[in-house]
């Protein structure tokens, strides 16, 4: 294999492994905050629909950002007044939630479009284009670092520079402020929060809709940057793994980064080659797509570390003496 | 907590929820300008208007019994088994196996023999995530998603590389030999002298789902194990008083879940595609949940919840066929039904429990 | 002596006004139809000690949380500093001055001290200079009051004792004046309540005020200054510790009871059937809760065994009735039971013949959704008496043989399709008996068998316990409630710290040196 192709799988690991990587972010502040949320991939879904819907109506990717953002905050907002509010149960609201995505997106996708749920393909601003870093072009013959440099570091979309920047930002938030420590706290044991006098509920709030915020980010990037217009079900399971990354990062911001693009890498390959001959051994691609969801069972089964979830993680918090 | 009377609780609060989830709908029909009040008649006369409607409607409602039991069984035992598509797809593997590589006699026997096959890929495949929580406290709901997926793909594989005919390009296996053909309700019902069409694909597996969801009863209510699972799903402590065993109340309650989802796949495959098919299950595992918890994971409420789903998705299908509100619809009432029922039922029982509280005459 | 605390507020010696810190006036609570707190009054001098003791459910913890802010009373004031202060909730407790020590901490367990100390009282959005401040404080406060903690340690790898001082360095961070602890040596080692105790009288020599809630005699008489006594919701009696004694606390305690004198005849009692030796059981953080318990009861008599709660009657029962574990040695009938292994279940033990009344009926002897004749065979549900055939458990005759059950101990209403939660306590207790005794076991263990049981059912339920008794079978009976002791016991074990103290027959001991005993003071009284 030429070096060529390496740089190639890692540049397309880096843009598959983006939406992940802030679907996993937006998974480690609700679930940090004790609030599980099986519900990523149905707010991705809803984002990434009205992201592509407002581009291309308005031929502006970014207010199709901010729709998305838009849509996937208003998602968090049901999943907060389910499981923070009416203190039900976490899990079923997350199934309620992925579902009612997948139906109202492909309904008034429809409605609006008429092309099978999804959108005419974007094009122009409409969509998030690849930033080419400085002397991107002038570099690229220089041995081994050019075309790092040029391919796999340049030539992204912003999204996925602020995606990378989230990472030190998240972990910033979480260890180095107030709202972090609190954060941290209230998923652990909200009882210490309360006595503490601090709300339980507002923490919890806020972190679903930093989730949510993170999340519209994530679809839009599937619609608007990695792919040109959204499709019916487009993020294909895609909030799932950013749930298993979550697990096998357990729940840290710098182990989501690795965990993410991990999980990117093996659908790069996946997607270069359906098929892996080892020799002896033939490696099936549908084993490589699965490998994320078979690694998270291993690592929830404690049988590679433990994977210790917050502790306070799915309870509605209910005062007692 | 406000205390409600039993029939609020059991009939009451989930009438209103789903009231609540078909007007929410109702709204979403109007913006996106078409007549709410128009769809559901096309809805009622597709869905319920003819026994050709109606066939397809029991057809969809036998899938959801099957899937439904199996989520409620597990939720007697306070387990949420989310991985009811799964083990349905799985058990449709059991089915596709028993019937393309056993030489059966005749329909009723395979009949048996692909029920058998069906119930124990669907249990193999739940038990997995079942022993990860008895013994290593995984979340079971978050392995069985992961399962869902996993099975997905393993179907995927066994699909492309084993059960599809050589030279054909569709991932799915040869059809069924003929005469395995399950007998259409219309032509039992035809020799009994009651018209029914015999066009739908609703078939003789409609009784086995009765069945099941009587055996289901028998086995919640009238059996030691039943007792136990439902001991263990109300108090793990005081369960744990009594002698119950967590680890085999889990492991059983997820083995006969996971059946129960396994053997839906006698309706669709044997039943109606005569084949195995990618995602054959095709969500009904997930409706399977709407159904449970709207059912409040009662075998009666099982029953009349799937027959409600059944005659949402033929009507929903009705729908999409008349105007331009897609078959998607479904999956909109069926989220809000769960939202509703499952995670929002505060919202509703609070101001009902209050509202009795005014005006009650209240019972205890 | 003037010396300001860390805090830079001036801290005030002895009382020199007549100004309490802190005073009740007429606080009401009640929840449903339980009245947690009835009418209490009550002053407390700045920088007094002052204990609050009482039996459990006497509704101490309740007052307690409504000086937090957790419960909104229903009708009375609390003053601070002779002005009327409302605590709607934990911040406003904060600010008024009030720091809570809670029985079970309310630690983030994976977080250092510092983080725990700083949570809810941060400087700014920024954590690195709480962080720092709170560092400098809590080095000076650990001169100040011998609290010393490792301010960078993991609460889940520091000592029971060593968390506990965390949450005293929360409260004094937050610059609390007056300190509440609840239960605060329940958890801890004799040498880790002796330094509790000094750092409390470092406290109040600062000049806070303490307020402790015990119902440990020992404690109220080595450190209070006054003492308040509660009783079923209501503040009885206040006086100077060193106007009383331990005698006359224990009696305003426990009250004087209209004694429920059962009527037996003396004991018969026949060959061993429950031995136990050396048995030890440790909870699920490690610590012993039953450090070497032997006992042995016999068939026709009843052992009760004596003891303030928490001192490992309950894990005593546990272990016992198979869902705990534990090691040493326990024989029944003289064979030898699983303590650990395979069959250390509640389903062996009943074939062996142990019942069991739980002390929690709630939590563990009902199914508060199941309905009576469902509690009647649950535990009892494998049997072959209540099965139809194979497969089938036989509902119908259970129906039939719960409501025969019902009218013999006279449960009412005498339904037995209503759920167990629709009963009454003394109702629901008396399910729980009549399921147990009519097992006709040959030991019975029983746990508060008359905890919030009403006059008439208390009654009841003890002559069935001599009756059984007089069956010939072996009883095992553990109760905070002396008075229930002593008519019932044949013998009396007194347990302290997982420990048995010492053993006497009723008729040869009293109250008074038997609550000596379960306050962990050994030997006869004066």
């Amino acid at each position: 294999m030429s070096f060529e192709s390496y740089v190639s799988i890692l540049d397309s690991t880096v843009r598959l492994g983006t939406p992940l990587l802030l679907a996993c972010l937006a998974g480690l502040f609700s679930e940090r905050s004790g609030v599980f949320d099986i519900g990523l991939e149905g707010k991705m879904l809803v984002a990434a629909f009205l992201s592509a819907a407002v581009a291309y109506t308005t031929g502006s990717a970014w207010l199709g950002l901010l729709a998305g953002i838009a849509g996937s905050l208003v998602f968090s907002a049901i999943h907060g007044l389910a499981s923070i509010t009416f203190r039900g149960n976490q899990l079923i609201s997350g199934v309620a939630i992925n579902m009612l995505a997948s139906g109202i997106t492909v309904l008034v996708g429809q409605n609006w479009f008429h092309q099978g749920g999804g959108t005419p393909a974007l094009s122009g601003a409409a969509r998030f284009r690849d930033m080419t870093l400085p002397f991107a072009n002038e570099l690229r013959d220089v041995p081994f670092l050019g075309p790092i440099y040029a391919e796999l570091i340049s030539g992204h979309s912003v999204l996925v520079y602020l995606a990378f920047l989230l990472v030190p930002a998240t972990w910033w938030v979480l260890y180095r402020t107030r709202f972090g420590l609190r954060l941290r706290a209230v998923g652990e044991n909200p009882a210490a929060v309360d006595t503490a006098g601090v709300s339980v509920v507002a923490l919890r709030y806020a972190a679903l809709a930093i989730a949510g915020v993170l999340c519209g980010i994530a679809g839009s990037y599937l619609s608007t940057a990695l792919a040109a217009g959204f499709g019916r079900e487009m993020t294909a399971g895609r909030g799932y793994i950013a749930l298993a990354a979550l697990i096998f990062a357990k729940w840290r911001p710098w182990q989501a980064l690795g965990s993410t693009m991990f999980f990117g890498f093996l659908a790069a390959v996946s997607i270069r080659y359906p098929t892996i001959d080892l020799g002896v051994l033939v490696i099936p691609n549908e084993f490589m797509d699965n490998l994320p969801y078979i690694l998270t069972v291993v690592v929830l089964a404690g049988f590679v570390g433990k994977a210790i979830p917050p502790r306070a993680g799915g309870e509605p918090y209910v005062k007692e003496r | 907590m406000d205390r409600l009377p039993k029939w609020a609780d059991a009939v009451l609060v989930p009438l209103l929820s789903i009231v609540i989830a078909f007007v929410l709908s109702g709204i979403v029909i109007a913006a996106i300008g078409e007549n709410p009040l128009n769809a559901l008649m096309i809805m009622i006369d597709g869905g319920l208007g003819s026994t050709y409607g109606w066939g397809y409607t029991l057809y969809y409602a036998t899938n959801f019994m099957f899937t439904g039991l199996a989520v409620a069984v597990a939720f007697h035992a306070s387990l949420f088994n989310i991985g009811g598509d799964g083990q349905a797809q799985l058990g449709g593997l059991g089915v596709a196996l028993a019937c393309l590589f056993i030489p059966w006699p005749n329909w009723w026997v395979a009949l048996i023999g692909a029920t058998a096959a069906s119930a124990l890929f669907g249990a193999a495949w739940a038990a997995i995530p079942a022993w990860l929580q008895a013994k290593r406290g995984s979340h079971i709901v978050i392995t069985t998603i992961m399962f869902n997926f996993v099975g997905a793909g393993l179907m995927l594989y066994v699909l492309k590389h084993f059960l599809k005919p050589a030279g054909s390009q569709d991932p799915s296996s040869a059809d069924f030999p003929a005469h395995l053909e399950l007998p259409k309700l219309g032509e039992i019902l035809g020799a009994v002298g009651i018209p029914f069409s015999k066009d739908p694909p609703v078939n003789v597996t409609l009784l086995i789902a009765l069945a099941a969801c009587f055996l289901v009863w028998v086995l919640i209510w009238h059996t030691r194990f039943g007792f136990a699972l439902r001991a263990f799903g109300k108090s793990e402590p005081a369960a744990r008083y009594a002698g119950i065993s967590p680890v085999r109340i889990t492991m059983g309650a997820m083995l006969i879940s996971g059946a129960l989802a396994g053997m839906m796949s006698i309706n669709n495959v044997m039943g109606e595609a005569q084949r195995l098919v990618l995602n054959s299950s095709e969500g009904a595992g997930f409706i399977g949940i709407a159904v449970a918890l709207m059912g409040r994971s009662h075998p009666l409420g099982v029953l009349l919840a799937s027959i409600l789903f059944g005659f949402l998705y033929q009507g929903g299908a009705e729908l999409s066929m008349w105007t331009s509100i897609p078959p998607q619809l479904i999956w909109v009432i069926q989220a809000l039904v769960i939202l509703f029922t499952g995670a929002l039922d505060n919202m509703v029982r609070i101001p009902v429990a209050a509202a009795f509280r005014k005006f009650g005459k209240r019972r205890t | 002596m003037a010396m300001g605390d860390p805090q830079g507020r001036q801290a005030t010696a002895a009382p020199a006004t007549s100004v309490p810190v802190l005073e009740l006036r007429g606080i009401s609570k009640a929840f449903g139809p339980v009245q947690a707190n009835k009418d209490i009054s009550l002053q407390v001098a700045r920088g007094a000690i002052h204990g609050i003791i009482g039996e459990n459910g006497a509704g101490k913890s309740t007052l307690m949380s409504i000086l937090y802010g957790f419960y909104k009373a229903d009708a009375g004031e609390i003053l601070i500093n002779g002005k009327v202060t409302h605590i709607p909730d934990s911040q406003s407790a904060i600010r008024a001055g009030i720091g809570m020590v809670f029985q079970h901490f309310k630690l983030v367990q994976n977080f250092t001290v510092l983080e725990n100390v700083v949570l809810g009282a941060e400087e700014g959005a920024l954590l690195g200079p709480s962080l720092a401040k709170a560092r400098k404080v809590l080095t000076h406060l650990a001169q100040e009051y011998e609290l010393h903690v490792d301010p960078d340690a993991l609460i889940e790898n520091l000592s029971v004792g060593h968390q506990q001082r965390v949450e005293i360095l929360k409260a004094l961070y937050r610059q609390a004046d007056i300190l509440i602890l609840d239960e605060p040596t329940g958890v801890l080692t004799p040498a880790e309540a002796d330094h509790l105790f000094r750092i409390l009288a470092n406290l109040k020599r600062e000049g806070k005020t303490i307020i402790l809630i015990t119902h440990k005699l020992r404690e109220i008489m080595e450190i209070t200054d006054t003492v308040s006594v509660m009783r079923r919701g209501q503040m009885t009696t206040t006086v100077k510790t060193a106007e009383t004694n331990p005698e006359q606390l224990a009696e305003l305690m426990v009250g004087r009871k209209v004694l429920l004198r059962v009527e037996k005849q003396p004991a018969t009692p026949g060959r061993t059937v429950l031995e136990v030796q050396d048995l030890r059981v440790k909870d699920r953080f490690g610590v012993e809760r039953l450090k070497g318990v032997s006992l042995h009861v016999r068939a026709g008599e009843i052992l009760g065994i004596a003891g303030v709660a928490g001192n490992g009657q309950t894990e005593l029962l546990e272990v016992l009735g198979g869902f705990a574990t534990g090691t040493g040695t326990v024989r029944m009938n003289g064979k030898p039971i699983d303590l650990s292994g395979r069959h250390a279940d509640g389903q062996t033990r009943r074939r062996d013949g142990i019942a069991h009344v739980p002390e929690d009926r709630q939590r563990l002897g009902l199914i508060m959704d199941f309905t009576a004749w469902e509690n009647v065979a649950f535990g009892y549900h494998n049997d072959p008496a209540y099965q139809k055939n194979r497969f089938i458990m036989d509902n119908a005759g259970l129906l039939r043989e719960t409501a025969a059950k019902m009218q013999r101990f006279d449960v009412r209403p005498p339904d037995p399709r209503l759920a167990a939660k629709n009963f009454s306590g003394g109702n629901q207790q008396k399910i729980v008996v009549a399921r147990e005794i009519e097992r006709n076991p040959d030991l019975l263990l029983i746990g508060q068998p008359t905890r919030g049981v009403d006059i008439g059912a208390i009654e009841f339920i003890h002559q069935q316990i001599v009756k059984l008794r007089d069956a010939g079978k072996a009883i095992l009976l553990v109760s905070v409630e002396l008075d229930e002791i002593l008519s019932l016991s044949d013998r009396v074990a007194v347990m302290f710290d997982g420990r048995i103290m010492g053993e006497r027959i009723p008729g040869e001991t009293d109250e008074r040196e038997l609550g000596l005993l379960m306050a962990g003071m050994n030997g006869k009284a004066a």
